[in-house]
């Protein structure tokens, strides 16, 4: 593929690409790893203490805890974005906030909020899975072929 | 006039009578505050989306470029006019506000020069008494259309730009008190094959180089004509770019006097990462701070290159790589 693309390209073009790729900036990637790890991990501890919040003072087992721990993470989260401080979370945190629970609401609820000016129907409805919907698609998609493997190797093996 | 290939020379010298800049919150806490007409502290200006807020930036540069030149809607001849939205809404909707027989647009970021361009040239060839150029853009706005909804929470590379909000409009008259246009250059296609949207210094410097290039061959000025060179949106990347392309390709202009619109916006401010890009950054910069430094005799001469990236989402989405342009207009003390 990389070597189809050159081909398109004159040496011109790829004199200055060359030329283009040593003045670009890096990406502080030792920051951003550093980062996404500690605001990451801080998301990670909290939904920790949440889920044992639900186990020591409701009646719930380890299994089902998970339910009301994610969904107070989504409110804090979709609240966080309203409230429009999420996306400047992000910049400093990148995947940090982005990989858990927190970052899939976030897509929905800045997706929402900001096609509402096209109405209900057609900004909120048609574009509140924008940015999700390749989640949804590719997360079920896998998880139906992980699904067949799983139901063979049991009957057969 | 046409001089060499792509040149225009304007043998009436048409005036600049009146130029106005208008910003938004962010823009009032850079270091050009006091060179904008109207600052907005409201990122939607009272309006209820960003489509409606880049239009009353729009309405608002074209009414105070007017009322500054001392004219009236109904005097204009010509509007000219452009933005970043899809089918350039903001002009249009804005030209139908003012009702000004109105010519639209496209050249991305380059759109202020083009229209000052054409504006010139209309009122140089007696096509039009007073002519109106006005471009905007508005970081939310373009963000929606371009990128991600606004509040989505995604992390941007240090090359990244910030598109202003923002709009410029200038009133370009055959006779009157103002800086001079004596001559532009109408760019070409340049496109190096780059394709990172969020690198768009790196794609543009080719075509402000271009230009530049023809500009000088195309009058055969010498390379310390100008006090001052100025590109519209090539930020920290595409600046020290183009700053090394220039003297390779044997276009030796002092490089003290080379300076870049979406460098001088935000000043040194790291949160627009390699600094302002859109529409509204060329315009508000030339309209609003260079004008003024002009009038108050800092530079004699400048030459304005504004440089636009001419992709959208789909074609970036298609993988296609980035054309660029990118127009010049001189500008002189009378």
């Amino acid at each position: 593929m990389a070597n189809e693309k050159k081909k398109m390209f004159t040496p011109t073009q790829l004199d200055y690409q060359a030329f283009a790729k040593q003045h670009e900036p890096p990406r502080p990637l030792l920051r951003n790893f550093t980062r996404a790890f500690l605001v990451g991990g801080f998301i990670c501890v909290v939904g920790q203490a949440l889920q044992e919040f639900f186990m020591r003072y409701f009646d719930f087992t380890e299994k089902t805890a998970g339910n009301p721990t994610t969904a107070v993470l989504i409110f804090c989260s979709v609240l966080l974005t309203g409230f429009g401080v999420y996306d400047r979370i992000a910049q400093w945190a990148g995947a940090g906030t982005a990989v858990p629970v927190t970052g899939f609401a976030n897509s929905i609820a800045s997706a929402a909020i900001e096609h509402r000016s096209e109405g209900y129907v057609l900004g909120v409805g048609g574009n509140i899975f924008k940015l999700a919907g390749s989640v949804i698609v590719f997360g079920v998609v896998s998880a139906f072929f992980i699904g067949i493997i799983k139901t063979v190797w049991k009957m057969g093996w | 006039m046409l001089v060499g290939h792509q040149t225009w020379v304007f043998e009436s010298k048409p005036v600049i009578l009146g130029s106005s800049a208008i910003g938004g919150p962010f823009e009032a806490k850079g270091p050009l505050a006091d060179d904008f007409d109207t600052l907005h502290g409201d990122l939607l200006l009272g309006q209820d989306s960003w489509e409606k807020a880049e239009r009353t930036l729009f309405e608002e540069a074209a009414d105070k470029a007017i009322e500054k030149a001392g004219l009236t809607k109904e005097k204009i001849t010509f509007m000219l006019g452009g933005d970043l939205m899809n089918q350039t809404i903001s002009a249009n909707f804005a030209a139908r506000t003012l009702g000004i027989p109105f010519l639209g647009l496209f050249g991305a970021c380059s759109t202020a020069m083009e229209g000052l361009a054409l504006a010139a040239q209309l009122v140089d060839s007696k096509a039009a008494e007073y002519a109106l150029a006005v471009t905007g853009s508005h970081n939310a706005a373009a963000e929606k259309q371009y990128r991600y909804p606004t509040e989505y929470g995604s992390q941007k590379p240090p090359t990244a730009q910030w598109t202003v909000t923002g709009a410029g409009a200038a009133v370009v008259s055959a006779s009157g008190k103002g800086p001079r246009i004596t001559s532009a250059t109408i760019g070409r296609i340049v496109d190096m094959g780059l394709s990172d949207p969020f690198n768009m210094g790196a794609a543009m410097a080719p075509a402000a180089l271009s230009t530049i290039e023809a500009h000088f061959r195309d009058q055969r000025l010498d390379f310390s004509h100008y006090d001052l060179i100025v590109t519209g949106d090539l930020a920290r990347v595409g600046h020290t770019i183009l700053s090394e392309l220039l003297p390779k390709h044997n276009v030796h202009i002092p490089l003290d006097r080379y300076k870049d619109c979406g460098m001088l916006i935000y000043g040194d401010n790291p949160n627009v990462w390699a600094g302002g890009s859109g529409c509204g950054c060329c315009a508000t910069v030339t309209y609003g701070h260079l004008l003024n430094r002009m009038k108050e005799g800092k530079w004699r001469r400048m030459l304005v290159v504004a440089t636009g990236a001419l992709l959208s989402p789909i074609s970036f989405q298609q993988g296609e790589s980035i054309p660029c342009i990118a127009h010049a207009v001189s500008i002189e003390n009378e």
